[in-house]
């Protein structure tokens, strides 16, 4: 039995049946997505002065994923063009350059943005104790300027020792160029290059720390969300990138063979899929990254 | 009823052309697109007064991005009324979804303690 519909429209939808079942899908996905950003909102405007960091992210390579992204979107659609025209081996060409950007885009992510951040470490100050931390911190030459407070000294630990009961001092061996030069009029915001980390031996009283962790999910509502949102999104880029896979293999060629229109069809349905995975990075980008 | 296989095989010129004349209009708009993201980048070092000016300023520039997406790559400018239906019912909803999250900043046990 034929699946009915699949290549030509229901006569009163005006569409085939996929085409339906896919924005039904998306439509469930803005919501899904609108949780989140909602989440975020509301994360971000009840943070308290100082708890939302700035420019931890590194603003070049997400430039770049996400201009390796918009590439896919243009690259998929013209697949999807090619195979209206009939021309398979377009189709081909121009597939297989969007699998490569999405796998290049997770790459970049997996390989090195996020494990970047695991060995990232953060020790937020108690209120109290924000004082001491002056010579790092700069809050008076802050408060001057009427900008928001430095709470937390973020940079590179010895490997295990934020683990070590026995010691009474997270030792930083590099901590981020902020901490360095706190009252350089440079690092009031974040630059577009990263700036690179300062040698500086600093200890931080644990009993002046209200918290401390690597960038890790749990290190605060930023990462948290962080974490939950670009995951999400490259679980969506994953598995647009696996039904691509499937339809440049030769069960594209296969169906093609068999009904070039049906082909069509489905790289139509997962390149609206992929167009919105796109729309989704277009709002992540500079929420996480540039502001 | 579905039309036979090899009915569909034959390349429909008059779709095989359609399709061909938007395929400059893609380029411009990954184009402008790419374009789009370097300025949101440029801009978001830009000191526009505010924090809030300068979220106001990316948040605009991203709804145009995500707009030429929609309407362009996705095929909205011109699609059947079922789809702007569903999407009319999504975007009631999304609203909503936003609407109650700024609802919560007037919580009085919020606002009193």
């Amino acid at each position: 039995m034929e699946i009915p519909h699949t290549v030509t429209a229901r006569p009163d939808t005006g569409l085939y049946n996929a085409k339906i079942g896919i924005w039904l899908f998306l439509a469930s996905e803005v919501m899904l997505f609108g949780g989140l950003f909602s989440a975020y909102v509301f994360l971000r405007v009840g943070a308290l002065p100082g708890y939302w960091p700035h420019g931890l992210l590194n603003v070049p390579v997400g430039t770049f994923n996400t201009l390796v992204l918009i590439g896919s979107s243009v690259t998929v659609v013209l697949a999807w063009a090619s195979l209206k025209m009939r021309k398979f081996g377009q189709y081909k060409l121009w597939m297989g350059i969007t699998i490569l950007c999405g796998a290049l885009f997770l790459i970049v992510k997996l390989t090195y943005e996020w494990p970047a951040k695991f060995h990232h470490f953060g020790a937020f100050i108690k209120q109290d104790a924000l004082a001491k931390y002056e010579p790092y911190l700069g809050n008076n030459y802050l408060a001057a300027k009427g900008l928001p407070p430095r709470v937390e000294i973020t940079g590179d630990i010895a490997p295990g020792s934020e683990n070590d009961t026995n010691s009474k001092v997270y030792v930083f061996e590099k901590v981020d160029a902020i901490y360095a030069d706190p009252t350089n009029p440079e690092m009031d915001r974040p630059s577009f290059m990263p700036r690179p980390m300062v040698e500086k031996r600093v200890e931080v009283a644990k009993a002046d720390v209200e918290y401390a962790s690597m960038f890790y999910p749990r290190h605060s509502s930023y990462f948290s969300v962080y974490f939950l949102i670009t995951g999400l999104h490259g679980l969506h880029v994953l598995g647009g990138l696996i039904v691509f896979t499937y339809f440049w293999l030769p069960v594209g060629a296969n169906l093609y063979k068999k009904n070039p229109e049906h082909l069509a069809n489905r790289i139509e349905v997962v390149g609206l899929f992929w167009h919105f995975v796109d729309l989704v990075w277009i709002f992540v980008f500079p929420l996480f990254y540039l502001l | 009823m579905e039309p036979s296989h090899e009915h569909s095989h034959a390349v429909d010129h008059e779709a095989a052309h359609h399709v061909n004349s938007h395929v400059k209009g893609y380029l411009l708009v990954g184009g402008l697109l790419a374009f789009c993201t370097l300025l949101t980048v440029l801009l978001s070092y830009v000191n526009f007064g505010t924090q809030k000016a300068n979220i106001v300023v990316a948040m605009l520039l991203a709804t145009f991005k995500a707009g030429c997406v929609a309407l362009i790559f996705m095929h909205l400018k011109s699609e059947k009324w079922t789809i702007y239906r569903v999407l009319l019912i999504t975007v009631f909803f999304a609203i909503g979804l936003f609407a109650l999250t700024g609802l919560a900043f007037s919580d009085p046990i919020r606002l009193n303690f």
